[in-house]
């Protein structure tokens, strides 16, 4: 049996209180793609804050396949910090150490070439904070590529993205696959998620885990998403809604397929 | 012009050109409270050295490392609150610095400590302050890559294998240097001018954080050389003057429009 590239065992994450992550088991191997549903306030972000290291876990272990490339929501960003898209992809390049001299030619050209293949060459001296949504998510996923990581984890990267970006992305993610890279991307959506080899389905807690044509039934969903929930069309496929409450206070429906 | 005034601007163009750098981290990192605070706090220490005839750069840095202790001490009660403990600790801080330089036999002038006195630097200051910029500089153009990677996105930084927390100690470290050195010149009370103000003038007018750091290190010592000069034709105090106009260059600076 080859080696895992993510490797969960029974992990409790929280902040402090009450782990708002409990009981979380899953085994991914290299190459394979995993997409992370669950309502807001699931636990989608709170995993991957484990796998990254930034919180530690209160029980249960992990391990990943080398240090994970990590793409963030953009509100996690700082749209008022004074770096433009060249910027954040050569941060990519901190992984490589001498991280006390500046960014060496080698460094510009592997920057370059991620701003290139996520479609943002021609501004790569665009301010950050006056990128669009989609501009700015693709050049995080550009610092992402610099970084070469063999694990990917994405935040929602398809989250408020307009349909350029989000196509771009897909291809993206597509020539990730074939480079036998790991993937974990947390999402909303459900219909884009049978495109993926695995699901995780959380709610607080592990609701299923495994190929989406085996898991991603009606009660599955309706564990995972509780009130968020709201089926439209109970025939099969049947149509559904997530109501999602976001941060800033507004909450706005999508559509979802179910089966 | 006089020797001594000279040596004033001279005392503000160093110690003044790397607090005026580290400012924009200090805004960056949203550490101006935290800057007041310490300033604030060290008070006793200068009395102290002032008291005992010592100097009063290891007067300020053992009332800094005093000060950063108690604040620490008083913000672990989570029932009071971080900015309460810090506010409280603080102004029994600036109290007991208040009584023991108003004791009848205090050498010192409560005024000069508050306030300060750049016409009394001595060479032994202008040697701390060209320490400061040296070596100050230094770590700041060694720790600029990961500083930049981890303010603009401090989960994507943890990823990149950078160290977050340690990157916020470095800064913390540099901060109290700086004030225990430029306090001598600007006093306790006034000493955050030249930490904030030009980080704020050049705010917005700055497209990297390398030429926020040069432009902020370049009004702080525009602003003291101006700013000993108002003083010598206006016969006011030199570290209000100095102050002042540090002030009015964040307020035209917050004014003038982006480019």
């Amino acid at each position: 049996m080859t080696e895992p590239a993510v490797l969960v065992d029974r992990l409790f994450a929280g902040y402090g209180g009450p782990p708002v992550l409990r009981e979380v088991s899953f085994r991914v191997e290299p190459g394979r793609t995993v997409c992370v549903l669950g309502p807001n306030g699931g636990g989608k972000t709170t995993l991957f804050r484990a796998l990254l290291g930034e919180l530690q876990p209160t029980a249960g272990t992990f391990r990943l396949e080398g240090r994970p490339a990590y793409v963030a929501q953009t509100e996690r960003t700082r749209l008022d910090f004074p770096v433009n898209a060249l910027d954040v992809a050569l941060m990519g390049t901190l992984v490589r150490g001498r991280w006390w001299l500046p960014s060496g030619r080698a460094d510009r050209a592997a920057a370059r070439g991620a701003l290139e293949r996520v479609g943002l060459a021609d501004l790569a001296a665009t301010p950050f904070g006056e990128l669009s949504g989609g501009q700015r998510q693709r050049a995080l996923l550009a610092r992402a590529l610099v970084q070469d990581a063999r694990v990917l984890l994405l935040d929602e990267p398809l989250s408020g993205v307009d349909p350029a970006s989000a196509a771009l992305i897909d291809r993206v993610f597509a020539e990730l696959r074939q480079e036998e890279r790991t993937l974990l991307v947390s999402s909303h959506d459900v219909e884009s998620a049978r495109g993926f080899d695995l699901v995780l389905c959380l709610h607080g807690h592990q609701v299923a885990f495994g190929p989406p044509g085996e898991i991603l039934d009606r009660a599955t969903l309706e564990a995972t998403y509780g009130r968020e929930l709201i089926v439209l069309d109970d025939t099969a496929p049947a149509r559904a809604v997530t109501i999602q409450h976001h941060e800033r206070g507004h909450a706005h429906g999508q559509e979802r397929g179910e089966s | 012009m006089s020797g001594i005034e000279l040596r004033a601007m001279l005392e503000l163009v160093l110690a003044g050109g790397f607090c005026g750098a580290l400012g924009f981290w200090v805004l960056s990192e949203r550490l101006a409270y935290g800057a007041e605070s310490l300033s604030h706090g060290l008070l006793p220490g200068l009395v102290v050295a002032g008291l005992a005839d010592a100097p009063l750069l290891l007067g300020a840095a053992g009332g800094a490392v005093v000060a950063a202790a108690l604040i620490a001490l008083a913000v672990r009660d989570p029932r009071v609150g971080t900015d309460t403990g810090t506010a409280v600790a603080v102004t029994g801080l600036v109290g007991l610095g208040a009584l023991l330089a108003l004791a009848p036999d205090a050498p010192q002038r409560l005024e000069e400590l508050l306030f300060g006195d750049p016409l009394g630097v001595t060479t032994g200051d202008l040697v701390a302050a060209a320490a400061l910029l040296a070596v100050g500089g230094a770590v700041l153009v060694a720790l600029h890559r990961p500083l930049v990677a981890s303010s603009f996105d401090v989960a994507g930084a943890a990823a990149l294998g950078l160290r977050p927390a340690l990157l916020r100690f470095a800064l913390l470290g540099l901060l109290a240097t700086a004030i225990a050195v430029a306090v001598q010149g600007l006093g306790a009370l006034l000493v955050l001018a030249v930490l904030v103000a030009p980080a704020v003038a050049v705010r917005g007018h700055a497209r990297t954080p390398a030429t926020a750091m040069l432009a902020g290190g370049a009004v702080a010592a525009a602003a003291g050389i101006a700013g000993i000069q108002l003083s010598s034709l206006a016969g006011t105090a030199a570290g209000a003057s100095v102050a002042l106009v540090l002030c009015a260059a964040a307020a035209a600076g917050a004014l003038l429009p982006r480019f």
